[in-house]
């Protein structure tokens, strides 16, 4: 049943390319690592041998914005911080997607405070919000895995509409 | 003599208007002052050859709130010489929320100084650089004063537009 025992007998397969598009999108997703804080060692673990984030195709933390197609935000974020967390984001090529990962993150945790912005969701559209303080790496690999099924049941119209900000500003001019 | 004694002594034989109040409590020694004299104390416990308090740990205020003399500003001092830490106490009002900098005393105090101005609006005279240090520099609020609300007001921290 699998891909190389169907290419063997018959020499060819049929699918549609959305499929194919997605599903090699689905598995090499390249995470920006936004560690701020403690969630950020957590993430860490992931990526070590024994969880192995390289078994989902998911190793290579890009600390470049441009080569990324999810944003992993771990930590507590600040509002000072939040500007810059916004302009990594908008620096990523579409499409992309983010994990909030952590109670701080989701809703500002623990720390219900005038100095931290209570959930990204205020600020950046969330995909996964990822429980625990700081959640488990598995837990990190489960969300990912979401997000592989998510990127698995786009098609390319699905990003046919984005709004691309420069190309408006020709437009009007 | 005992090192208390000693400090108690020297500062009231040089310092007799400052309106000096010692204190103990538990096991920390407590000099309590007029503001107008921070900057000289301070210099001469760092410099007297028999004191040497050369670090300066933290600098810190209280809000009391309704107390007609608001802010107590606190330096923790430490003498390396004889392992000992001092704390050094000044009245600060509301009216008049100002306070002499002793940046000039202890280099390290620059930035400790612009958190407490940071967090409850009290100005240090003379200091070289006194802007915010945690919070955006156009903030308006000072938020460990007893009258700010925990989650802050809302609209004062600007957001990334989404």
């Amino acid at each position: 049943m699998g891909l190389e025992a169907k290419l063997n007998s018959e020499g060819f397969l049929v699918t549609q390319l959305d499929a194919v598009v997605a599903w090699a999108r689905k598995n090499s997703v390249y995470p920006m690592p936004m560690g701020i804080s403690c969630c950020a060692i957590e993430m860490m673990a992931a990526a070590d041998p024994k969880y192995d984030i390289a078994r989902f195709g998911s190793e290579v933390m890009r600390f470049t914005p441009r080569q990324c197609d999810l944003m992993i935000v771990a930590g507590t974020v600040t509002y000072k911080m939040s500007h810059v967390v916004r302009k990594i984001y908008d620096q990523m090529p579409d499409p992309k997607w983010v994990i909030a990962m952590g109670a701080c993150t989701s809703t500002g945790g623990m720390y219900r405070s005038y100095s931290v912005v209570q959930g990204i969701d205020q600020f950046l559209p969330v995909d996964v919000y990822l429980a625990g303080c700081p959640p488990r790496p598995d837990n990190l690999l489960n969300a990912l895995i979401q997000i592989q099924n998510k990127i698995g049941r786009t098609r390319a119209r699905d990003f046919q509409n984005l709004k691309l900000p420069e190309l408006n500003v020709i437009q009007n001019n | 003599m005992e090192l208390k004694e000693l400090i108690s002594q020297k500062l009231q034989a040089n310092f007799p208007e400052a309106e000096l109040e010692f204190s103990e409590f538990r096991n920390e020694f407590n000099v309590k002052f007029n503001k107008k004299f921070v900057n000289p104390i301070c210099k001469f416990l760092k410099e007297d050859s028999e004191l040497e308090f050369l670090l300066c740990e933290d600098i810190t205020a209280v809000d009391w709130a309704k107390r007609k003399n608001r802010f107590t500003v606190v330096y923790h001092i430490f003498s390396l010489k004889h392992n000992f830490r001092l704390v050094v106490k000044a009245d600060v009002d509301e009216s008049d929320c100002n306070i002499d900098t002793v940046s000039s005393v202890w280099k390290t105090s620059d930035w400790q100084e612009r958190e407490t101005y940071d967090m409850y609006g009290i100005k240090f005279n003379n200091h070289p650089d006194l802007r915010r240090i945690y919070m955006p520099e156009e903030f308006e609020y000072y938020p460990l004063r007893k009258e700010f609300p925990l989650l802050g007001i809302p609209g004062s921290l600007p957001l990334p537009k989404k």
